[in-house]
């Protein structure tokens, strides 16, 4: 029997997940990661914690699938290499892309090391909806990565940073299936999950603003600063250039006629820029920190390469010319213009369902004051 | 079915208990406060519960209050004592290695102004009997320290301390001996207390049960409120299946203890003689001066959430140290005042034999911890390794090399 590590966060998903692991004929053993701090410490004041109550959804879920579970503590794996880049985007100015480091850096990097080498797991498994093919006889060499089944819950675009290694050795149990056929399992199974809502927010932020977040661990305050309209000109104030993403609409405190959008954010001058709604539109874009997950990844000195390209979770794709400039970094060009490629935010390149990789969108040259 | 080794945790329900127990749980159900010939018998019942428990540790019946555990008895002494004391003093002598039941309860009674002196131990886990007499001022009104320890097994001098405490007229004395109790030699007059706890599930008893003796004369204010329930110490309507559990299985342990701890020393060494031979694993807790059956090593390196989880999903229960399913990893305050630093006191492993194990078990959970031990010793080796070569890159590729072990 093959031992599978199915990481549960408590909600429909995993639950379901771990469910199909056991089915198949696998020994599923379920674990909730600890990944921030809860308050389990002494403390007469601290409130019961949604968090843990999630870890006590995962352990039932687990008891009825009669499995062993185990809480992990990974706070220290997560805030190196999840927390503090997302904090370290905002102050920069970036849109942050937390699940792609959560995927490859927590569940896909730690977890699964720990699975393999002290619970001797043959793999991970998780509820995302996204798909591996082993590698084919006939077709191209080593693992692929493809889109999950349901176009509406598709998750391989969080996937993208995954090497054929971790491939390998990972298990995707609700590739094929849409979310209301996952719904209908966990009802007839009788989960206690099966009924619960599916979390929108980012997971560790509470009360999804980050801004606490930010003045919490590193000390970020609100400091007013410029706002320039398309044309130079300063038209108002803003409240710390970190509360802003590329993109934005509401929250500039600016009424200029036609609709004005956040367009360019310099986290060192504490300025923003806007844009109207055709400023954001663009065809040419480069990204960094580029990886394949292909065992044979284009090289770079070659003249490039067709692609759908996505630049952000459910969003429409664009084909492009795909160049590389060396060192990581690869130039895209559309077809037809995007919209609004947030700096920080990855741009994953598909053909068809396959993920062929990914990276991060760069910042582009141009400066963002006058 | 898994080797159990946890028994420091809890002990399985013995027979003997379940069946005085049963007829408490089927006719004998009355309320003991109840007129009627149905509470009389239920009175009866919780009575003779009473005289058994009190004859186990040389007390008197009423000197006997049964709670829902280990948790209230302390709780109960060390608020009862401490309220009950106010007008007098408000300070209050324990050790750093107490069990939470008892650290957390004076942490609270802080927030009301009394004065916490928490006394060092020293590598052994063992406080200093004269510290304890040099810690006791006029304004001190309670001295609770453990008899023997829940994480590492260490055996607390107590009669040496209640002597010292007894050189201070009005400061009592209260041992927690919740862990103790089914191995060490319960005497309340030998051993000099005013107050001592303990807990039925730990002598395969039942869970949900607990008494804390008090003596004769010991002002103690209830921590709740209602009814006249033993003797207005812990209002609520007795747990008479409970009692009698208790009292059964507290006089079998006694009984039994000449056989039962000599036995479960022999398998604890035959279990310590193969961890010693472990690279980095060195044992914890007092060499001699400790409970019979329990084994406590760090693992220098090694996390021991990890390794008592491999250890599970190879068919052996085991523990850290306390029993803790959140996750956390926090550091064992136990091993911390005990001078171990943070990355050996990360590796805690504890082993709790216990009356049903066998020979055949022990020697098999040998081999156990030394296969899991030496593969989460290669594990952390070769990822220290890749830690090392990936240090300049980002996060990422240090976590594909966890990953892939490359």
């Amino acid at each position: 029997m093959t031992r599978v590590l199915v990481a549960m966060s408590g909600g429909v998903d995993s639950s379901v997940a771990a469910a199909l692991v056991k089915a198949n004929g696998d020994e599923a053993v379920g674990v909730w990661m600890r990944l921030s701090e809860v308050a389990d410490s002494y403390s007469e004041f601290k409130r019961s914690c949604c968090s843990l109550d999630a870890a006590e959804d995962a352990r039932r879920v687990a008891s009825q699938l009669d499995i062993p579970f185990f809480v992990l503590n990974l706070e220290r794996e997560f805030d190196q290499g999840v927390l503090q880049p997302f904090l370290d985007a905002y102050l920069g100015g970036r849109t942050p892309s937390p699940c792609v480091d959560c995927n490859s850096v927590v569940k896909f990097g730690a977890l699964l090391g720990r699975a393999r080498f002290l619970y001797d797991c043959e793999a991970v498994a998780t509820g995302h909806y996204a798909r591996v093919a082993a590698p084919a006889e006939a077709g191209p060499a080593g693992y692929g990565l493809l889109r999950g089944r349901d176009p509406q819950k598709d998750q391989s675009y969080f996937l993208y940073g995954l090497g054929q290694e971790q491939l390998a050795h990972t298990r995707f149990p609700l590739g094929e299936m849409t979310k209301p056929q996952v719904r209908d399992v966990a009802r007839a199974l009788g989960l206690a999950t099966a009924e619960k809502r599916d979390s929108q927010e980012i997971c560790f932020v509470p009360r999804g603003d980050y801004r606490e977040v930010l003045r919490e661990r590193r000390g970020w305050k609100a400091e007013p600063g410029p706002v320039i309209d398309v044309d130079g000109r300063q038209i108002g104030e803003h409240y710390g250039a970190a509360s802003y993403t590329v993109g934005q609409r509401q929250g500039t405190g600016v009424a200029v006629g036609e609709p004005r959008y956040v367009w360019k954010i310099d986290a060192d001058a504490n300025t923003i820029r806007l844009g109207r709604r055709s400023d954001l539109a663009t065809r040419d874009f480069q990204v960094e920190d580029v990886r394949f997950v292909a065992c044979d990844p284009p090289p770079e000195s070659e003249d490039g390469l067709r692609a759908e390209v996505q630049i952000r979770h459910r969003g429409r794709v664009a084909e492009a010319s795909v160049r590389p400039l060396g060192s990581g970094r690869w130039a895209v060009r559309t077809d037809e213009p995007v919209w609004a490629a947030a700096p920080g935010q990855a741009a994953v390149f598909y053909h068809g369902d396959f993920v062929l990789g990914g990276g991060r969108i760069a910042r582009s040259e141009d400066p963002v004051a006058g | 079915m898994p080797i159990y080794l946890d028994h420091a945790a809890t002990t399985p329900l013995r027979r003997e208990a379940l069946e005085a127990m049963l007829p408490w749980l089927t006719d004998g159900f009355g309320n003991p406060s109840s007129v009627h010939s149905f509470g009389r018998r239920a009175r009866a019942g919780l009575d003779e519960a009473h005289e058994r428990v009190a004859r186990s540790l040389g007390a008197t019946p009423r000197e006997i209050v049964f709670t829902s555990g280990g948790t209230e008895a302390n709780n109960l002494a060390i608020k009862g004592a401490a309220w009950a004391g106010k007008g007098r003093g408000h300070r209050i002598i324990t050790s750093s290695v107490e069990h939470h039941s008892v650290g957390h309860t004076v942490r609270y009674l802080e927030k009301f102004w009394f004065e916490i002196v928490e006394l060092p131990v020293d590598r052994y886990g063992r406080v200093d009997p004269d510290e304890v007499d040099a810690a006791i001022t006029p304004k001190t009104i309670l001295v609770s320290i453990m008899m023997a320890n829940n994480e590492v097994g260490t055996i607390q001098p107590i009669q040496a301390i209640s002597e010292r405490v007894r050189r201070h007229k009005g400061v009592l004395f209260h041992a927690d001996a919740v862990q103790a109790a089914p191995y060490l030699e319960l005497d309340v007059a030998a051993l000099g207390v005013d107050m001592l706890s303990i807990a039925a599930h730990k002598f395969e008893g039942p869970k949900g049960v607990g008494a804390l003796y008090v003596r004769h004369g010991t002002n103690v204010l209830a921590q709740q409120q209602g009814g006249a329930q033993e003797r207005y110490r812990r209002a609520g309507t007795e747990n008479v299946a409970g009692a009698v559990g208790l009292a059964v299985a507290l006089e079998l342990s006694a009984a039994e203890r000449p056989v039962t701890a000599p036995r479960l020393r022999a398998l604890r060494e035959t279990l310590a003689v193969h961890l010693r031979t472990l690279e980095g694993v060195q044992e914890t807790g007092h060499p001699t001066e400790r409970l019979p059956g329990l084994l406590s090593v760090v693992a220098a390196g090694l996390d021991g959430n990890a390794v008592t989880m491999a250890l599970d999903l190879a068919g052996l229960a085991s523990s850290t140290g306390s029993a803790c399913l959140s996750g956390s990893n926090e550091i064992s305050h136990v091993l911390a005042a005990m001078g171990f630093p943070e990355d050996e006191a990360a590796g805690a492993l504890r082993l709790s034999i216990g009356r049903i194990n066998t020979a055949e078990e022990i020697a098999e959970a040998a081999r156990l911890i030394a296969a899991t031990i030496g593969s989460h010793r290669e594990a952390a080796e070769r990822l220290e390794a890749q830690r090392a070569s990936a240090l300049s890159g980002p996060a990422e590729a240090v976590a594909a090399a966890e990953a892939t072990g490359e």
